[in-house]
Parts: structure tokens; sequence; C-alpha cells
């Protein structure tokens, strides 16, 4: 039946239409299958090993893929963090000719995670509070670009861990719509309410899972959401006013604003008619304000905090071998060859997969911290390093493609969750 | 439970230089079940947001019952909105799948039990409270989460789409049960679609809208025998009725090389040479030969009893596409020549210039 699929795609792996697409998602052999864990969701979703890499399947409507497809596209253009589309199938058929679901592949994104796998027992109130936050700068970034989501929630955002917090991505964007001209606060507020729903939900039902830590409250967390986000939206683009003379205040901002993780591009800067009151607000935003100079100075890509972290590790570099004379770039290219490029090289080969390198070389400086202050002296990197690998990274999970997690992960239709049907409802309704 | 009002009201964006929502009136009346429909954009959502206090209403009112609620916040509008997702969450039993938004809104336990055994009974889940949902089959899973709204005991609610992303046979099955239980519950309700077959099989009433304006509002038959201007005529109905324009001439309207006859009145009502007429594929009669308008038959497409004949056909040199109604069996084939005529007394005529209706009586479907 091949013959007659319709594919859409940018590029193509010849690998995709090897694929038993006659053949129901469902049915498709299990060795062909990748067990990734998985957030809750309608439609049915298995990940499947290419060459070298995975993809994820969706099977659903052939207008719901084609849409989908063309808004990822767009989010990616937009720099708006989510997961990479790669194709739409539509027009399957099974051996006898029957219509089959179309299909949207996208990639699975490498080190990801979806929450139900971001801890092996039971959720810590800070991993739950971090998990919000993530998910709140995201939902300020798509709503700063007009992006309504209509669908917000842990299920629907993948993290990856962000020296030790985590940078939350987009993966279902079915529900989504861009405005150009930007969102009103109607619908920005109709997001934050399906948001607080959503996650308090998705937290009630890791409790009544048994899988939440007993001091952690769902619906306080997921009002933290709400929270987050109106401080970041106050501060991202609300105006201020001050005197003539407190023009400071404008670095000020700018600076607040770089912490945060964003460029100011385009500030609007007005004065009265009397010339003493000056007001600011941000036009334009731009997140990875970090990443950015990061990428700049060491070609180095890492996510917003680590690269934080990155840079400041190299200040203290350039402050402790700099003789004042050496320009930025230079210090920097030393700092990779000398410090991040033998830390990554120092990792063996089979322990390269459990974490991106930028987390590794932030794990290591706390360890090394941890350490050092432990021993009262300092710690020197090579030494750091091997005490890391041997009490660190060796007892991690790999973490580029997650396999088998102790957490099992689930779609609703084909995969049964354990534990026995409640003998009375009322217990915990 | 209440009645709805919007009182001329207005939603201007930002940046616009046009109102997404136009001075909409529109009053809904308790216990009812309206159906806000048309295209994209012409600013359904907007209308359901400004309901629910989250969008700015610029000018005009928006009540509920006798209470002027334009601007009081969403929090204290007694209304639910009903989101898309329907997802359930696994480690939970039926009953919390429920409750759990009434927890959310710190709604006493024993309230939460009652009000759920009561949703449960409407439902016919109460044996099944206990549960957890993989032990459901699909359909009791949709009620579910529809007993999620329903324990909410709002005075009206407001569903936005609510089943764009259910297949088209989860989603004709769940369109049935939704209005059915509705009615039940009698509780007003504001239902947003692009899907003017949803509308027709769900609605009370219908209130198209096109550009933030209200064009029509009525009952499916209202709407369906007698629409207002050519925009609703086309947009109600499928396959759509065929419109196109036609010149007047004595006794009738030239269609083809016959006349259709039409009534004086309709006729009074304009002194334009020329206006649409608008002819249901179902009120359509085929010849092979005689009088009428000639049309090339491009495709017939066969649904058991019934067919569609898809065909063009020129009018002053305009190439005009042409939906007939055929027997199943008994059609003509593509490459055909037909003759077609409208049944008498099936025709609608619009002003061309305004597109407003001109044929007074409303023409009930056959
Ligand atoms: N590219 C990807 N990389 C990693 N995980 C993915 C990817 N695509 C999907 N997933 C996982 O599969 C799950 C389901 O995908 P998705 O949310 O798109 O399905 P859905 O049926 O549209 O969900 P919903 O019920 O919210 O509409 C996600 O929660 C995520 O964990
Ligand atoms: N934040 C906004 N700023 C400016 N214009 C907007 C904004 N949101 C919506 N609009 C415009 O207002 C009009 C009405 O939008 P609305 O979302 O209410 O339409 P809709 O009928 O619900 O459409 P759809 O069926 O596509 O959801 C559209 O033209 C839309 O582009
Ligand atoms: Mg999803
Ligand atoms: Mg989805």
């Amino acid at each position: 039946m091949a013959g007659s699929l319709n594919i859409t795609a940018a590029t193509i792996d010849p690998a995709l239409l090897d694929l038993p697409w006659g053949v129901p998602l469902e049915l498709w052999p299990d060795d062909s299958i990748a067990a990734l864990p998985k957030g809750i969701s309608r439609h049915l979703v298995r990940f499947v090993h290419l060459s070298g890499y995975v993809v994820a399947i969706k099977e659903t409507s052939a207008e719901l893929a084609k849409r989908e497809y063309d808004m990822l596209r767009t989010l990616q253009r937009l720099d708006i963090p989510c997961v990479d589309p790669v194709a739409t199938i539509t027009n399957r058929t099974d051996a006898d000719g029957n219509p089959l679901e179309s299909v949207l592949v996208t990639r699975h994104l490498k080190f990801s995670l979806p929450y139900r796998a971001l801890y092996s027992q039971t959720l810590r109130p800070d991993t739950a509070t971090r998990l919000v936050d993530a998910a709140a700068v995201l939902l300020v970034r798509l709503h700063i670009i007009g992006f309504f989501w209509g669908d917000v929630s842990l299920s629907n955002t993948l993290f990856r861990r962000d020296a030790g917090a985590f940078a939350a991505y987009l993966v279902d964007a079915e529900t989504g719509q861009l405005y150009s001209g930007g969102l009103s606060n109607g619908q920005r507020e109709n997001d934050l309410e399906i948001a607080r729903v959503n996650i308090a939900g998705e937290l009630l039902d890791l409790q009544a899972g048994g899988r939440l830590q007993d001091d952690v409250d769902p619906v306080e967390i997921s009002n933290g959401i709400v929270a987050q986000y109106r401080t970041l939206w106050k501060e991202l683009t609300g105006s201020e006013e001050f005197d003539q003379s407190e023009r400071w205040r404008i670095n000020q901002r700018v600076e607040r604003l770089n912490d945060l993780g964003f460029d100011i591009e385009e500030l609007a800067i007005k004065t009265d008619t009397t010339g003493t009151q000056v007001r600011i607000q941000p036009k334009v935003v731009d997140a990875g304000h970090h990443q950015r100079r990061l990428l700049r100075l060491t070609g180095l890509d890492a996510q917003e905090n680590q690269a934080r972290r990155l840079l400041n590790d190299l200040d203290s570099y350039i402050a402790t071998y700099g003789d004042g004379s050496v320009d930025e770039e230079m210090a920097a290219h030393q700092w990779v060859a000398q410090a991040f490029e033998p830390v990554i090289r120092a990792i063996p080969r089979e322990l390269q997969g459990r974490l991106e390198p930028a987390e590794i070389f932030h794990q290591l400086l706390d360890h090394r911290w941890y350490i050092s202050q432990n021993q009262k002296r300092d710690v020197p990197l090579a030494e750091a390093v091997q005490s890391y690998v041997d009490n660190v990274l060796r007892h991690r999970r790999d973490e580029a493609t997650l396999i088998d997690p102790p957490t099992g992960a689930f779609t609703l239709e084909t995969e049964v969750v354990g534990d026995d049907d409640e003998d009375d409802w009322r217990k915990n309704v | 439970m209440a009645s709805v009002t919007f009182d001329k009201a207005t939603r201007l964006y930002p940046g616009s230089t046009r109102p997404a929502v136009d001075a909409l009136d529109l009053d809904v009346a308790d216990g009812e079940f309206l159906v806000l429909v048309g295209p994209s954009g012409c600013g359904k959502s907007t209308s359901l947001r400004m309901l629910a206090g989250l969008e700015e209403i610029n000018d005009g009112r928006v009540l509920i019952g006798d209470r002027d609620v334009t601007d009081v916040p969403p929090k204290d509008r007694d209304i639910a909105m009903v989101f898309q997702n329907y997802a359930l969450y696994p480690h939970m039993t039926v009953a919390e799948n429920m409750g759990f938004a009434l927890k959310i809104a710190g709604v006493s336990k024993d309230e939460r039990a009652t009000r759920v055994l009561e949703a449960a009974r409407l439902l016919d889940l109460e044996p099944y409270l206990g549960r957890k949902p993989k032990a459901l089959s699909g359909g009791q899973r949709q009620r579910v989460a529809m007993g999620r709204a329903i324990v909410r005991q709002p005075q009206v609610f407001l569903m936005d789409e609510p089943l764009s992303n259910l297949d088209a046979k989860l989603r004709v099955q769940t369109r049935t049960q939704i209005a059915s239980l509705q009615r039940r519950l009698g509780v007003t309700t504001v239902y947003v679609t692009h899907d003017q077959t949803e509308a027709l099989t769900m609605g009370d009433r219908i209130a198209v809208l096109k550009d933030g304006v209200l064009q029509q509002v009525g009952t499916p038959r209202d709407l369906y025998a007698a629409p207002v201007n050519v925009f609703v005529a086309g947009f109600i109905g499928s396959p759509a009725m065929n419109l196109f324009d036609v010149d007047v001439v004595d006794g009738g309207l030239k269609f083809g090389t016959a006349v259709a006859k039409v009534d004086r009145e309709t006729l009074g009502a304009t002194k334009a040479k020329k206006v649409t007429i608008g002819v249901r594929p179902e009120d359509v009669k085929v010849a092979t030969s005689g009088a009428g308008l000639p049309v090339n038959v491009d495709v017939v497409e066969e649904l058991g009893a019934d067919g569609y004949l898809y065909g063009h056909s020129e009018i002053d040199g305009k190439r005009v596409d042409i939906v007939v109604r055929v027997d199943g069996r008994n059609h003509p084939s593509a490459g055909d020549k037909v003759f077609i005529t409208p049944e008498p007394d099936h025709i609608h005529a619009f002003d061309t210039e305004t597109g407003l209706r001109l044929t007074k009586k409303a023409i009930e479907a056959k």
C-alpha cells in the first residue's frame, strides 16, 4: 500500500518509508518500538527507532496532523523550544484497503523527560515547583509571540535538565493558534486557567498513585504557575515611569531582564511634555540571553541556566588567569580548550549518554564545590572529574533517550495502570 | 439557572481597526442550547470569552439573568467553561476524575461526594465510581469527562469546540450525548462551533456570525427555510445551496432556457435587473433534455439511496458550479450534459447588491 501513502516532510529519511504504515500503530511489532516514558494523551503515541535517532509517532486525523505539523514548524521558526516536526503521513490503508489513521511524526527530543519520569520514587515539592516554574517561562514565551495554547499541561510539555532547574519544551500544539497582533489579556487568562486546572489534575493523579510526597499540595503548586507567570510577564512587558534624574533605571531594567534570561531587542522610551518624567516599556524581548552569549563566545549550545552557569565559570576563569590584556573571545577560547573540553573528554564513553555535556559540566562544578567544602581545600578539576564520574555519574540512569524507566509510562488506551479499584469511592473523591 | 443577554456588546482588540465582535445583540433563554456558528475568525471565541468575563468589553453590556456582569470577574459569574481536554487521569477513580475540579475550587468533601453521585446517576456511571478509567469503555470515558463539567452545577455552560479533536465517529456520538444531556439538565448553554452540521443537530437556536456581526439567529428550521442573506444561505446546509446571479424576466427569473417562476411579492421587492437566486441541491429537477440550465456533469457521488451530482454551467460567460441531489442508483454519469430546473416554490431570491433576502415566505425542506 506504500504507493498510495501521502507524505509531507521537509527532508525525508528513507528509513521512515520502511516502517509498517499498512498496520495500525497499536499492532506494530515490539522490536520496532522504543519503550520511552510519555505523558497522558488521548491519541496513541509510540516511539520508534530509526537510524541513530528516535521518532514519536502520533495517530490522529489528517487534518489535525497537518495543522500541528505546520504549527510546530512555525513555532520553530519563531525560536520557541518545541519538538521537531518530521513528517505527516496520510492516506494510510491496511492490506485489505481499509483506511488507517493519519500520523504526525516528530523527532524524539533528546535528553527530554516527561514530568512522570523526572523523579525515581515520589515527586518532591522543590522538583514540582521547578517544573511549574519552567512551564511558566514557556507559557510567557509563547504568549509573547502571540500563541494561544489552549491545552497547557505538564503532559504537553517536555522537560530538559537545566543546571538544577528545568527548561520546558512544547510537545502538543494541536489546539494552538497564533495571533500576529499578540494576545489579549483575556486569551492569556484563558490559557492560565487551563494550565491551573490541568496541572492540578495531573498532580492529583500522581497523588492518587502514591507518587507525590506528602507535603506537596497539588492545588498550591498549580496556583504557583499563575503567580510565576504574572511576575515574569510584568517584568518582561510592564511599563515603568521615573524622574529624568533616575535614568540609570533604564540600565537596571535591562540588567534585570538579562538576569531572567531575556534580551531587550526594542525598548520604548518616552518623555512627557515637561521633559521631567520618563516612561519605558520593553517592546520586543528575546529569550536566551545567556545562551546567546555562551554560543557567541564558545560555540557551545546549552540551555539557559546551564549557559549562565558555564559563563560564571568562564568569568571566574578570566578573572583568575587573564592578565587583563587578552580579549574576552580569546579567553573564552582558552577556557573551552583548558577547562570545558578536558572535562567532557574525561567522561568514559559508556557514560556520555547519561546527561548533556553542559549539564555534566554544571554538575561537576557543583560536585567540586561540595567536595572542596568537605575536604576544606581547593580540589583541582582533574581530581574532581574522577570523583564525579565514580560517585555520581556512574549511578545515574541514561537520559539521552531514557529507556525502561522505573516510573512506567502509559497511554490510557493501551497500557494498564496497576492498582485495584477503590471499594469506597467516597474515600478519595 | 439563568438567561444570557448580549446587549450591543463590542470587543475591539488593541491595535485592530475593526471590532472582533461588533455590537452583538443576542438573548439566550433560560435552559436554552444556543450554538454560535460561523467561519474561522468570525468572533465566536471572543464572544464566549466576553461572556466568561475573560475578555474586556469595550462597549455595551453582558447580562446573566437580570444581573449586569459586564464588570464582574470570571469567578463570580457562576459559569463553567468546558475545555477541549478529555484526557482522564489513570490513577484516579471515576469519582475523583469527576470531582477534581471541585477540589481545586475548594468545595467540601461531603458536597463533592453529593454532586459526584448526582452526576454519576444522570450519566449511568454510578456502578463505576470506584473504578479506574482503564476499566471503562470509550463511551463511558466520554461520559466521565462530561461529568466533570456537570458537577460544577453552574448557571451557564460555555463550550468552545469541545469536539474538535475527536475522530469523526466519536464526534457524532458525543454530539448527541451532549445535546440530550443538556436537555435533561436544563442548564443554559452557549456552544461554539465552525461546523454548521454540528450546529443544526445540536442547537435549540443557532446564531450565525460573520466578521464579528450577527447575521441571523433562529431555530435550525428558520435558518434553513428562510436565510436572511446570501451568507447564511450559503453557510447553512450541506452540500451548500446553489447561488448565482440571474436576469429578472417577465414572471420570474431566467434559468438557462427556462423561466423560474417567482411570486410577484418577491420580484416587487427590487427594481434591479439581476438578482441572486438560491436553490438547494435537493430542490433541483434533472432532465436529459428540454428547457432549463444546461449542466456538464463532472462527478456523481453515490451515498446509497441518494447521491450528489457535481457539475458546472456557464451563465453570462462565467463558470458556475452546481450541486444536485440525485437518485443513488438511477442518475446521469460524469461527462453527460443535463438540464436542471428548480422545484417551483423552492426558490430563494436575494438582492445582488446587498445580499439581503427578497423572498418573503419560508421554504421548508422537502
Ligand atoms: N517528539 C517527542 N519527544 C518526546 N516525547 C514525545 C514526543 N511527542 C510526543 N511525546 C510524548 O507523547 C505524549 C503524547 O503526545 P501528545 O501530547 O502530542 O498527544 P495528544 O494525544 O495530542 O495529547 P492530548 O491528549 O493532550 O491532546 C506527550 O505527553 C509526550 O510525553
Ligand atoms: N489578541 C488579538 N488581537 C487582535 N485580533 C485578534 C486577537 N484575537 C483574535 N483576533 C481576531 O479577532 C477575530 C475574531 O477572533 P475569534 O478567535 O473570536 O474568532 P473565532 O470565530 O473563534 O475563530 P476560530 O473558529 O478560528 O477559532 C479574528 O479576526 C481574529 O484574528
Ligand atoms: Mg498531549
Ligand atoms: Mg493534543
